[in-house]
């Protein structure tokens, strides 16, 4: 059964077609590759999945609803969280109060409760859920550190993290492998693979074509915003058309 | 363990000492504890708006109208000071609600330009609706309560009161704040877009900010006028406004005590210049500026700097953040 459906999404800012009537289905469980050159409109596409752009036409169907145009948060309380392309975190917290934040959806309370301290066992809930995800993503070692004082891998460790405690039913990760070393590459292609033995489903937006190769049953391509390919990544790799589109089409 | 022995030991000679202050005060100083007091509360409420990252303009005049709603019902509906001090921080707070609805559709510049283009528009309904707000005039006339023997009018008692009421509101305030609600504050303050991808609904956090805040300043304004007896539109006008800023920020406002040590510090100093009445803004304004640029973070970092120097008593998760610095 497809968890998300994007039918005929358009996105235009003022003149220029960012996305060009695009339409793609995931299946539940899989982990789906976005791909294409720079500029092909991935990013965009997931700003309108996430709520943080709303589609100029069409829609986007989850788990059965139409969540175009809604808010992020509102999308993040149905179960699509997204990671960002830089490591965006809260980098003056510790790795634990990061996570913490992460929790928010179950663990959100109100001046009232939290003065008189009634949402104690919920607070509990959320700290323990945290140290699951922590324990789960291999951070207890940094669990008290500070997320600024940690090297680009575990970063990007700890902001699957803290979108992670938020409990989503389908993961949006941009760009999760951009800047990694060899080594850093193949601890975070198995930190997915565990993600989504999980249960979570992945759409995964990335460069790095050895992970994404590596990673995911089947991909789709954008060029200009439309729909160049889908397939598996053999077909894709083998796909004409996706060649020329990497390579310029030059000759 | 020795530590915080040291800590209780200083909390209780810094409690000791507010305590006995006022006795060996002249009145007029005693006059200036009560309004430190109040302005104690106006700086730690402002904080709480500034965690979400929005600095408003309208915080003085939120003040205000906590001030004109304790008058209006002292004179026009004699309700006693147990009502109008609470039913002050109400009326500001649902103001406050009211207004996010304009407000914070806009961030940074463009909040500060319409939080005090709506302060403005509140004080000048005080200036021109002479009935019931008295004009630019004010009202005048309200009364502290007079308890059984205890004349509140008095500095001493009035001291009393208003250190209860502003200690009470400031352990809220805290409480909020080490809460999980200040923790979403400070991830909403720093960056929006991961906390609304978990599910954070900024604008809720932001309003709610706002609000409490407001309810806060509210309070200190019924506090200042149940004591000043009179109320002016011009008590809540920019000047003021500038005050609080200025107060927050040379204290620093990364810690819950940074503005209430600006506050307290400034207040003092303002005071020992006074005989310097007509070079007394300049001196003021060096101050300032000096404290701006030599402590960029504010007073509160003093504390940090001084452990750096001399190397001693640093605690165990302190070298990171000064590795940071």
């Amino acid at each position: 059964m497809s968890i998300l459906e994007v039918k005929d999404v358009a996105k235009r800012f003022g003149g220029l077609t960012a996305l060009n009537d695009v339409s793609f289905q995931v299946e539940e469980g899989e982990i789906r590759g976005l791909i294409g050159p720079n500029g092909a409109g991935k990013s965009t596409m997931f700003k309108n999945i996430a709520g943080f752009y709303a589609p100029t036409k069409g829609d986007i169907i989850f788990a059965g609803k139409s969540i175009a145009g809604k808010s992020p948060h509102l999308i993040a309380g149905m179960g699509i969280v997204r990671t960002f392309q830089e490591t965006t975190l809260f980098q003056e917290l510790t790795v634990f109060e990061n996570v913490l934040v992460g929790c928010h959806l179950r663990a959100k309370t109100n001046v009232f409760s939290a003065l008189l301290g009634v949402d104690r066992d919920k607070q509990a809930q959320a700290r323990d859920k945290s140290l699951q995800v922590i324990d789960f993503m291999g951070l207890s070692q940094r669990k008290e550190h500070l997320a600024s004082e940690l090297p680009l891998g575990t970063q990007r460790a700890l902001a699957i993290a803290v979108a992670l405690a938020s409990e989503p039913k389908l993961l949006l990760m941009d760009e999760p492998f951009a800047g990694m070393n060899p080594e850093e590459t193949n601890h975070m292609m198995g930190l997915t693979r565990k993600v989504v033995e999980s249960g979570i489903t992945i759409v995964l937006v990335e460069h790095d074509m050895k992970a994404v190769m590596g990673l995911c049953g089947y991909l789709t391509v954008l060029n200009f915003g439309s729909l160049l390919a889908e397939g598996t990544p053999e077909e894709v790799r083998s796909n004409q058309q996706v060649i020329e589109a990497y390579l310029g089409g030059a000759n | 363990m020795k530590s915080t022995a040291k800590k209780i030991a200083g909390g209780a000679a810094l409690l000791i000492g507010i305590l006995i202050l006022p006795h060996f005060l002249k009145f007029h100083h005693q006059d200036l504890l009560i309004f430190l007091t109040i302005n104690v509360l106006v700086v730690a409420s402002y904080r709480l708006v500034t965690l979400t990252g929005e600095w408003s303009l309208i915080h003085a005049v939120m003040m205000g109208v906590g001030g004109y709603t304790a008058t209006l019902l002292f004179k026009n509906y004699e309700l006693g000071m147990w009502l109008t001090v609470p039913l002050a921080g109400g009326v500001a707070a649902v103001i406050a609600a009211l207004l996010c609805f304009p407000l914070f559709r806009m961030t940074q510049f463009y909040f500060l330009i319409g939080s005090f283009a709506a302060g403005e528009a509140i004080r000048l309904t005080w200036i021109h609706f002479v009935y019931p707000f008295g004009g630019t005039g004010g009202l005048s006339g309200v009364e502290p309560p007079i308890v059984g023997s205890i004349d509140f009018l008095d500095a001493i008692p009035y001291y009393y009161l208003a250190l209860s009421v502003v200690a009470v509101c400031l352990f809220i305030l805290y409480r909020i704040e080490k809460s999980r609600i200040g923790l979403i504050l400070h991830a909403v303050h720093w960056k929006a877009p991961l906390a609304e991808s978990v599910g954070v609904d900024t604008w809720r956090y932001r309003a709610l900010a706002f609000v409490i805040g407001s309810f806060f300043v509210g309070i200190a304004g019924a506090l200042k006028v149940h004591y000043l007896g009179t109320i002016t539109p011009n008590q809540f006008g920019v000047g003021f406004m500038v005050f609080i800023l200025i107060w927050v920020i040379v204290g620093g406002y990364s810690k819950f005590y940074g503005p209430i040590f600006g506050v307290v510090v400034l207040t003092l100093f303002d005071e020992s210049i006074r005989s310097f009445e007509e070079i007394r803004p300049a001196i003021y304004g060096a101050v300032l500026i000096l404290s701006i640029l030599f402590l960029p973070r504010g007073l509160e970092s003093i504390p940090a700097k001084l452990k750096a120097w001399f190397g001693t008593g640093v605690s165990s998760n302190e070298p990171s953040s000064a590795e940071k610095a």
